[in-house]
């Protein structure tokens, strides 16, 4: 790996990133919303004894929901860089492919970590009191899920070469991958042919291993699905291989 | 020594070949020129040599390096310009070159110095801080051949380097490839529609259809079409004709009350021919071949329609050589 260029398609990504601040605000509008409105107006329908409100339930889903965006959105950067040329530039370069992949899925690490953390900043107004460990903790959790749907992202934006046909897949699958992961509700209430689809998305593990971070001691149905150990070796596995598919995609075609 | 070889090579896309069992070398510090028309396969020949694409059969090797089995090697022994911009228009021109020098891993220390000279050699540096978006299509050209330069390849390859400039860029950038393999050390393997811009190379190679059809320096390759015409209105063509027939040896046809000429060097010719002549010269002029007669005379069909139309003397003269051979 060349740590050279990995640090410089980092550091591209940011400083598009940072010069166009209304992707910022509009990232952070969208949990937000789901939040304080959506959130508010279902905790009216569940019952108060499950263990915790509703709204608190659903933060870790909704930190979760933010990297799950912004992740798949960093993605399309690989779309545009092949439409305007850009990424011929990166090929031709005596740059490994695991490089290239490793240094396009950092940006969409560092850009969700970002702005999950702003999400994660509510915690003192949704009644939640987190310990510096667990703050610690959760950031962790959101580097290494960002990092695994950033390279998620990647291995899809590798099949694509036009802007129309990536963002009519990605609408696809977000929505999807948003509502079987646990973020809304409990994995384990789900009928069982969706609790099979939702074992088979990384974020689950993502959205379960912040629960436990941040609600340790959550009971009954309102409790993470998995054991945290779970968690995180899925994270890391299925990470290791979106890189490992993305690089490989990333070989020359024909 | 061959920098850049290339034995039996083919592409397949599907049921299209577009490069269809070429065969050639280029010798280091040369400037080499591909030419052919659309859909030759010239960029799909350029893609296979930077490792962007794998062929179907045959080897291709740069400085040395298989192009299959080397790829690393070969991707950092080579510069390029895409027929298709590839900058970054949202960074400025020294971002662009920035994001280069790190690719390539070049050395800290040296990196700000070898940005500002390629700038400077490009004549760009008072715009450094301009992001791309700014810079009209000569600009961006120079910023990437300056860009091509950064990690001193040893092969550079420019796929159309003068795609969409006026003809006053055109020259300037030819001028400047032109001195590129002495100042910088590197080959130049280079790709064009038109034989007059192919002018600065020392060899060149004719492709069509994926196949190479004819291959030699520009003199070479003119002397197929049997080189310059040169186009004589005179006061009295019977006299002019028989005199230059005599002192030349020339065979001069006549069209519409013009005589003309096929010659090798039509301007040394032309001053002779006037000498000879004398007062008899009413109008001269002079017409060079061009990549689309070198084509005529070697498929028999024209490259582009429109390039055919208002040429038709010079498809007269063609066609009247070919009778004769
Ligand atoms: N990715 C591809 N898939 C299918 N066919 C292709 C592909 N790339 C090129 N071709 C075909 O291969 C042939 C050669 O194309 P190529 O781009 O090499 O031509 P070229 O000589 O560079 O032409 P131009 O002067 O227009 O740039 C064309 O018929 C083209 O349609
Ligand atoms: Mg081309």
């Amino acid at each position: 790996m060349e740590f050279n260029a990995i640090y410089v398609i980092v550091a591209r990504e940011l400083k598009k990133f940072l010069r166009e601040k209304s992707r910022l605000f509009s990232a952070i509008a969208r949990p937000l919303l789901w939040l304080f409105i959506v959130g508010a107006g279902i905790s009216r329908l569940v019952p108060r004894d499950t263990g915790m409100p509703y709204t608190q339930f659903i933060f870790p889903g909704i930190i979760g929901m933010t990297i799950l965006f912004s992740s798949m959105f960093s993605s399309i950067s690989i779309i545009w860089d092949k439409e305007f040329g850009f990424m011929k530039e990166i090929l031709v370069a005596p740059v490994s492919r695991t490089s290239i992949v490793v240094g396009k899925a950092l940006s969409g690490t560092i850009v969700s970590t970002i702005q999950a953390s702003v999400i994660l900043a509510l915690f003192p107004f949704l009644g939640f009191q987190l310990s510096l460990i667990q703050i610690m903790l959760v950031l962790l959790i959101c580097v290494s899920v960002s990092f695994c749907i950033s390279s998620f992202g990647i291995v899809l934006a590798t099949f694509y070469e036009s802007y129309e046909s990536f963002s009519v897949i990605m609408n696809f699958i977000i929505m999807p991958m948003f509502f079987l992961s646990g973020a809304m509700y409990p994995v384990k209430l789900l009928p069982d042919i969706l609790k099979i689809v939702a074992q088979l998305n990384p974020l689950t593990y993502g959205i379960d291993a912040l629960k436990h971070a941040i609600f340790p001691d959550g009971m009954g149905q309102m409790s993470p699905d998995f054991s945290l150990l779970s968690c995180a070796s899925v994270i890391i596995g299925t990470s290791l291989v979106f890189v490992f598919v993305a690089s490989r995609s990333f070989e020359r075609k024909g | 020594m061959s920098i850049i070889r290339v034995e039996n090579l083919v592409k397949k896309f599907g049921n299209i070949t577009a490069v269809n069992d070429i065969s050639f070398k280029v010798e280091e510090g040369t400037i080499f020129g591909f030419l052919g028309p659309n859909g030759a396969g010239k960029t799909t020949t350029i893609n296979i040599l930077c490792t962007l694409l794998s062929p179907t059969s045959g080897r291709a090797l740069v400085a040395g390096y298989d192009c299959m089995k080397e790829p690393a090697s070969v991707r950092k022994s080579i510069g390029i310009v895409f027929q298709d911009t590839t900058l970054d228009k949202d960074l400025t021109a020294y971002e662009n070159l920035v994001f280069h020098a790190y690719l390539y891993d070049v050395p800290k220390i040296e990196m700000k110095d070898r940005v500002n000279d390629v700038l400077n050699f490009v004549d760009l540096y008072n715009r450094k801080d301009d992001t791309v978006k700014k810079f009209s299509g000569g600009m961006k050209r120079r910023l990437e051949v300056a860009r091509g330069l950064i990690h001193r390849p040893r092969v550079l390859f420019l796929d159309e380097p003068t795609l969409g400039l006026d003809p006053q860029s055109r020259n300037n950038l030819w001028e400047f490839i032109a001195e590129l393999p002495k100042k910088h050390a590197v080959t130049i393997f280079m790709t064009t529609h038109y034989l007059e811009e192919a002018e600065v190379c020392d060899r060149i190679a004719i492709i069509d259809n994926g196949k190479i059809i004819a291959t030699g320096t520009p003199d070479e390759l003119k002397k197929i079409v049997g080189g310059d015409v040169v186009y004589i209105r005179t006061s009295d063509n019977v006299n002019a004709k028989r005199e230059i027939q005599r002192s030349f040896g020339f065979d001069v046809l006549e069209k519409e009350g013009e005589l003309y000429m096929t010659c090798s060097m039509g301007d040394t010719c032309i001053p002779e021919m006037i000498r000879t002549i004398g007062e008899k010269v009413l109008t001269v002029r002079l017409q060079r071949p061009t990549l689309n007669d070198v084509f005529l005379k070697l498929t028999g069909k024209a490259i582009r329609e429109e390039e055919v139309s208002g040429e038709g003397s010079i498809l007269e003269s063609i066609r009247a050589y070919r009778r004769r051979h």
